[in-house]
């Protein structure tokens, strides 16, 4: 839902993503307390993902990680939210959702993901392959 | 997207270059979402003063207000002179009380540069409420108002308890429906969206702020973003109770719209609150439910030294304030201990002129405004452990700073303020 292609190493959680008081915008890295991913860089990343969650100041949070130069490069999740949506949208990296299939059950970190969002496809090369 | 003519016109840049900047990023953000057209919307609440040293140095650098404006607020690359707005917009609570510098940590220059941030917001026709609670301050929508809201904690009760409709807003959203009086007309603007989703039976009494705050979180931490149904309240609750409720439920899970059958408007029955949905689960709410929640938000704390409390999240209400200062009244807060209490500029105007703010001044407590402790990451020097009656910062600061907190009653945190010591 946001277009473009970027490709990049996979980050994958199952845990959902919170912004404000969830991530640093100026390492990109996920600094809430208790998530799997806590201490992890996003930046340049493909991010995959279940959604959004906590304060409506999401988008913002990940808008300025796009001016200090650590957004991921790409996005993939599976809730719609609006938070998601328009942090997305100004994060300005390509954005997929509404799989075929569900990219938590195929995608794990490390791998190299291509997002095609003009398109509408996404290719994993593995990482051990 | 569906876009009307004056939607196209305001693209195409009839009405300036801020207006068409607005307009795509709504488009943008509209299509992402997929939604079909636009709502009008002349009720907004956002963010767009600028607070933050990397904003400050942001504007030095690429030019002035309107930079940080056309980039952080429209998510434009090109600067775009900022008009005046156009809907009823009014601006949320800051990363900091600039009143009170010293407590939070300002340099004279960020509180000057906040000062020509505000100046400008106010030129632009923002109201400048500051607070996250504008329902409280004057702006209070009605049922079936379309707005654009941010702030979680006030979304859920302008939805909720006034049956106006809003979607969890951003400020890039937010910033562009002030220029525009357009946002995606998606999610709680539609009838369907509105409907319960999951049912809460109450077995137990649900009567103070504290127990209002623990159901709060329960029910959030249960259906995270749905929508729950909750039926046999009894003593119908005030709007002190309704905001911790909110607050607490949009912040244990991320909740924007609820019903309380035979209070809230949209649930005068079970029946009308679900609609043609028809539960995913029902479940009860009772002893041990409360018990379980009040132990899982003080599991972070153990230590009964109190160095810190805070009150005003969300925003006291002057009833809070007269409460909170009749509990005050007569004694002082203890030397190893500070209280902090966070309101809107409009109560605090009221709580002067009552008396109440010299009372707790008094007893060596402040009143602030315009923020909180997890706003503005301030707490007093060598804070560890917090005190605090409210579910949503207990939620939070843990995890922002570091520190304890233990969640209770207002009694317990004026007596822990007061003695320095946590008895509950």
């Amino acid at each position: 839902m946001v277009p473009g292609v970027a490709e990049g190493e996979a980050l994958v959680t199952n845990e959902p993503i919170s912004g404000w008081g969830g991530v640093d915008p100026r390492t990109g890295t996920i600094i809430e307390t208790r998530h799997e991913l806590r201490g992890q860089s996003f930046a340049g990343k493909v991010l995959v993902f279940p959604g959004a969650k906590g304060s409506s100041g999401w988008s913002a949070q990940f808008h300025v990680a796009r001016v200090m130069g650590t957004a991921p490069a790409a996005w993939l999740f599976n809730v719609m939210s609006t938070k998601v949506a328009l942090g997305t949208v100004v994060s300005h990296a390509p954005a997929m959702t509404d799989f075929d299939r569900d990219p938590l059950e195929i995608i794990r970190s490390g791998d190299w993901v291509r997002v095609d969002a003009d398109a509408g496809i996404v290719t994993i090369t593995r990482k051990d392959s | 997207m569906k876009l009307s003519d004056e939607e196209k016109a305001m693209r195409d840049g009839r009405d300036g270059a801020a207006v068409a900047k607005a307009m795509d990023l709504l488009i943008r953000y509209g299509n992402a979402l997929g939604a079909e057209d636009f709502v009008e919307t002349r009720n907004v609440c956002g963010t767009v003063t600028a607070t933050t040293p990397f904003m400050r140095d942001f504007a030095l650098k690429q030019g002035g207000l309107d930079a940080v404006f056309s980039e952080f607020n429209l998510d434009s690359a090109e600067v775009v002179p900022v008009p005046k707005v156009r809907a009823f917009s009014s601006h949320l609570q800051l990363g900091f009380d600039p009143h009170h510098p010293v407590e939070m940590g300002l340099s004279p220059q960020i509180v000057e540069f906040y000062r020509k941030s505000e100046a400008s917001a106010a030129r632009m026709g923002v109201q400048i409420l500051n607070t996250c609670t504008p329902y409280q301050v004057g702006n209070v929508p009605t049922r079936g108002e379309h707005c654009a809201w941010m702030e979680s904690s006030a979304v859920i009760y302008i939805n909720s308890v006034l049956g106006a409709r809003t979607n969890a807003e951003g400020r890039e959203s937010t910033s562009a429906a002030m220029l525009t009086c357009r946002i995606p007309n998606w999610g709680y603007h539609l009838d369907a969206a509105r409907l319960g989703t999951h049912g809460v039976q109450l077995d137990i009494a649900v009567e103070s702020v504290e127990d209002w705050g623990l159901l709060g979180y329960w029910v959030g931490g249960w259906v995270q973003d749905r929508v729950p149904v909750i039926s046999g309240v009894g003593a119908v609750p005030n709007l002190p109770r309704l905001k911790h409720f909110g607050a607490a439920a949009s912040s244990s899970g991320g909740v924007e719209m609820y019903h309380l059958v035979g209070v809230t408007p949209e649930a005068s029955t079970e029946t009308q609150a679900f609609g043609a949905n028809k539960p995913v689960e029902t479940r009860h709410y009772g002893a041990r439910e409360r018990r379980e929640t009040y132990e899982r938000i003080n599991a972070m704390a153990h230590d009964r030294q109190v160095d810190y409390v805070m009150l005003g999240c969300p925003h006291y209400t002057i009833e809070q304030i007269w409460e909170a200062a009749q509990l005050l009244e007569g004694r002082k807060v203890h030397e190893s201990c500070a209280l902090w209490i966070f309101t809107p500029r409009a109560i605090k105007s009221l709580a002067d002129r009552n008396g109440y703010t010299a009372i707790i001044e008094a007893a060596g407590a402040k009143l602030m405004t315009d923020s909180c402790s997890a706003m503005s990451r301030a707490v007093p020097p060598g804070t560890r452990v917090v005190a605090l009656d409210s579910a949503k910062q207990a939620h939070y600061l843990p995890a922002i700073l570091g520190v304890q907190a233990w969640f209770g009653t207002t009694v317990q945190c004026v007596d822990a303020a007061c003695t320095g010591r946590w008895h509950g």
